[in-house]
């Protein structure tokens, strides 16, 4: 029978056992954290870390940083705001795509795992490489097409309903956190744009100040950029901020079916 | 050296650092006028600190009633404690309202009126007929115009097929003749040194919160920009006003707008008193934000703070009703949630003065170019350098900046640089010879750094720097605090010299980043605690406990610090400009400042 596992240089191994310092309370939690140092030439780890509790905020990302600060300093991570709102710190704990930075500690039983966004490639430990994610979104070309020209010393106007459409949309901070739960775009990420770009693509398609519906919907009928799309729903499970791209896609298929 | 580094050399007309909302709206202005520009970025633009901006941008629309941008501007003077230049505020107040229209145009998915329009609410110290009434002049986004705008300002951006450089550290500027010729930047991903020759150097690099413990601000608001221009021997402005915001989440410190109070919600004491009411009769919980802030200090120490520790205030919003705040303020209803365990239709939320915004900074005339005190000119312009946003010290934010002026300033300043570039600057143009000696000294800064065997961690010594700020140059200031505050920072900053940095890798090395960081964050801190000490009177968000007046004859000028390479602090001013830009309006004369 054909074995699968992952190639040689890519399997990770179990790494380096951190104690706890010095001084620290007997109120501890063990964090396993993915290690990839790309200069070293040695294969990815598990690093394991205890960490005081009573000197460490309720976040994930208050402990990685307890760990940077007071144990190793090497340990890389991207991170700004550490209030949900910048999108750096996705990765995956605890076996789902989530911000660590809202993620509370106390939700997650026993040892707490953590390691980059899943199938991407990786920079260094939890650093993967957003490129490719990033040119989808552009791909979509989000911005304002109108057919007007703007008016003169004035906003364009959009009632209080047309203005909802765009709820549930325009909060998406471009985490990646659902795009790298899916399965599908696992598999095709290079051709399936996504469930992150498809949300931003129905975010423009729903605007009743934007006139390119159809071309933007012409774009999207593609076997692969959206029919990828398979309704696992991972991508709503994942989105840390509400959100339903899943749906999105629904109603985008539906638009391009009935159009 | 140690390393063996490589450069690789780039050149582009502009050379714009930093892509928050100034960075950006910089950037697509100049590829929009044919100005070939690179926007380096040590961050994502999308994840830059505009991002958590949330309550609104100001501008005199009129939406919600009579509104004119010469109440605006006197509400912007008043709200500075007339440390702002008048000049360049009236510039911002008037182009204010095109600028909205323009974000429109763009797609911003403002909030709406019943009519359509864009929806404005009330904020701290905007005010209708020259202080008379409440304005509604801050244009929302439910509560995260900042996330709204940044997006939409980078999907402009792509639009306008911009270049960027993303995750790419500014070193350093490249000074020559007192000339600026660009920068050394780091590619983080491919570890690898990046000279970007520039006709015009911009620097968005934002505010340097980072440099106390408790702040609203990103992890990544560590002043860079302002390092850069202090080692290249230019001065820094009126680094001694740092506002604090009334309302942080108490412990997390994440920002809770001042939305909320616009919207109607209040702040209580331990006797469940709505004690504004005290200090700003008038203005109440709208009152300018270090009014505020000082209110709740007062409060709390006389004892009646809330909670177990009596140390920290009550914030109400559950009388607004689930309605009103799912609409008006979702997004402050999920950071309640999730970092205070509070559901804002029950309960307050506990709120805390955060630091939050840096009102001092590099400062710039109204076309965003650099200026310095030279041969007796204090509006000597730098050649080849400008600053946008809050890096920038223009200054329309003189001694407090008001809510949403600061969205304001970062798109109207953003596109003033791009307009007055292609006003002076020829596309294409030859770039000057600089010789390498220049891009030596910066990679042995970063060399010796890199390899940093001290003994101290770039995190201890950090925080040492954070816990010294935040005790010595709180919301209240003394003369004892901030001697013994200034001996601190020095005794601190000496210590940079013995810090450790473990990983020396160049692909991705955050610790390094850190350390480069946090010397940028020093130079700060030192001229902000150095600045404070110095100034010998209260001026807006500048609280002397010992000097309790405002004292105009001595003190209504820009205080101006230049850092040596030992790390002495030199002071001279630049006097407020005390005039209009045009005669569509008068020049508002100091008077006491009363909400």
């Amino acid at each position: 029978m054909a074995e699968f596992r992952l190639p040689l240089n890519s399997r990770i191994k179990s790494g380096k056992s951190w104690p706890l310092p010095e001084g620290s309370s007997s109120n501890s939690r063990e964090f396993k954290i993915y290690r990839w140092d790309p200069d070293s030439g040695d294969n990815p780890r598990w690093d394991t870390y205890q960490v005081d509790m009573d000197s460490c905020g309720a976040m994930v990302l208050d402990a990685l940083l307890w760990i940077k600060d007071k144990v190793d300093a090497t340990l890389t991570l991207r991170r700004s705001c550490r209030e949900g709102i910048c999108g750096s710190c996705a990765m995956n704990i605890d076996g789902g795509n989530t911000l660590a930075c809202t993620q509370p500690i106390a939700e997650i039983k026993g040892t707490v795992k953590i390691s980059p966004l899943p199938h991407m490639e990786v920079v260094k430990d939890l650093v993967p490489d957003l490129t490719t994610f990033y040119d989808q979104y552009a791909s979509i070309e989000p911005w304002l097409k109108s057919n007007e020209p703007n008016p003169e010393n004035a906003e364009r106007l959009q009632t209080i309903a047309d203005r909802e459409e765009l709820d549930d949309h325009y909060e998406c901070i471009l985490c990646a956190c659902c795009s790298t739960s899916c399965p599908s775009y696992w598999w095709n990420g290079d051709v399936y744009l996504g469930p992150a770009a498809l949300l931003q693509a129905h975010r423009w398609i729903v605007d009743s100040r934007d006139d390119a519906t159809k071309e933007r919907l012409s774009e999207l009928e593609d076997s692969f950029k959206l029919y990828r799309c398979h309704t696992i729903m991972n991508c709503t499970r994942a989105c840390p901020k509400g959100l339903n791209p899943a749906e999105a896609i629904a109603d985008i298929k539906r638009r391009i079916a009935t159009a | 050296m140690k390393g063996d580094y490589e450069i690789v050399d780039h050149h582009y007309d502009v050379v714009v650092v930093g892509a928050g909302g100034a960075g950006l709206r910089a950037t697509f202005g100049l590829a929009e006028k044919g100005l070939k520009t690179a926007c380096i970025t040590k961050v994502f633009p999308t994840r830059s600190h505009t991002v958590a901006a949330q309550g609104g941008v100001s501008a005199s629309l009129g939406n919600m009633g009579k509104d004119d941008w010469r109440w605006h501007m006197y509400d912007t003077v008043k709200g500075a404690d007339w440390l702002g230049d008048q000049d360049a505020i009236e510039y911002m107040v008037k182009e204010a309202v095109p600028a909205i229209y323009e974000l429109e145009h763009y797609g911003m998915p403002f909030s709406r009126t019943e009519e359509g329009k864009i929806y404005q609410r009330p904020f701290g110290g905007m005010t209708t007929n020259f202080g008379e009434g409440t304005a509604q002049r801050t244009c929302a986004a439910a509560d995260r115009t900042g996330h709204a705008m940044l997006h939409t300002l980078y999907q402009q951006s792509l639009k306008h097929d911009a270049e960027f450089f993303i995750e790419y550290f500014t070193i350093d500027l490249i000074m020559e003749d007192g000339e600026c010729r660009g920068v050394v930047a780091w590619d983080l991903a491919e570890g690898t040194l990046h000279r970007f020759y520039g006709n015009m150097t911009i620097l968005a690099t934002g505010g340097y919160g980072r440099s106390y413990f408790s702040c609203t601000s990103a992890h990544t608001c560590t002043g860079d920009g302002n390092g850069m221009v202090l080692r290249a021997g230019l001065p820094l402005q009126d680094m001694e006003f740092v506002q604090f915001h009334p309302t942080g989440i108490y412990g997390a410190g994440c920002l809770i707008t001042e939305g909320v109070r616009g919207e109607g919600g209040y702040l209580t004491n331990s006797d469940n008193e709505r004690f504004m009411e005290r200090y700003a009769p008038n203005a109440k919980d709208l009152a300018s934000r270090d009014v505020v802030s000082r209110a709740m200090t007062i409060e709390i120490n006389e004892g009646r703070g809330v909670g177990p520790e009596k140390d920290h205030i009550h914030l109400h919003l559950e009388h607004l009703g689930p309605e009103v705040i799912e609409k008006r303020l979702p997004g402050i209803a999920e950071s309640a949630s999730i970092f205070a365990g509070v559901d804002v239709t029950k309960d307050p939320i506990p709120v805390l003065p955060t630091v939050h915004y840096n009102m001092g900074g590099i400062p710039t005339n109204y076309n965003a170019e650099v200026l310095t005190l030279k041969d007796g000119n204090p509006d000597t312009v730098v050649e080849g350098l400008m600053a946008i946003g809050e890096a920038a010290c223009v200054s329309v934010h003189g001694a407090n900046r008001l809510g949403s002026n600061s969205l304001l300033d970062l798109v109207v300043f953003g596109r003033s640089a791009a307009n007055r570039c292609a006003e002076i600057m020829t596309p294409g143009a030859e770039h000057k010879k600089t010789s390498d000696s220049v891009t030596d000294e910066i990679l042995t800064r970063f060399d010796n750094i890199r390899y940093a065997e001290g003994d101290v961690s770039t995190a201890e010594l950090r925080q040492e720097m954070q816990r010294l700020m935040q005790n010595h140059a709180a919301v209240f200031r003394t003369e004892e605090t901030l001697a013994s505050g200034s001996k601190l920072i020095d005794e601190c900053a000496s210590k940079f010299s013995n810090v450790k940095v473990s990983d020396r890798s160049l692909v991705w090395n955050s610790d390094l980043v850190e350390t480069l960081e946090l010397q940028n964050l020093l130079g700060n801190a030192i001229t902000t605690m150095k600045s404070a000490h110095n100034r010998k009177e209260s001026r807006g968000a500048h609280a002397r406990e010992d000097f309790p007046d405002r004292l105009d004859d001595e003190w209504m000028k820009h205080t101006l610090t230049w850092l040596d390479e030992s790390n002495t602090l030199t002071f001279d001013y630049r006097p407020v400009h005390n005039y209009t830009l045009t005669d569509e309006v008068e020049y508002v004369p100091p008077k006491a400042r009363v909400y």
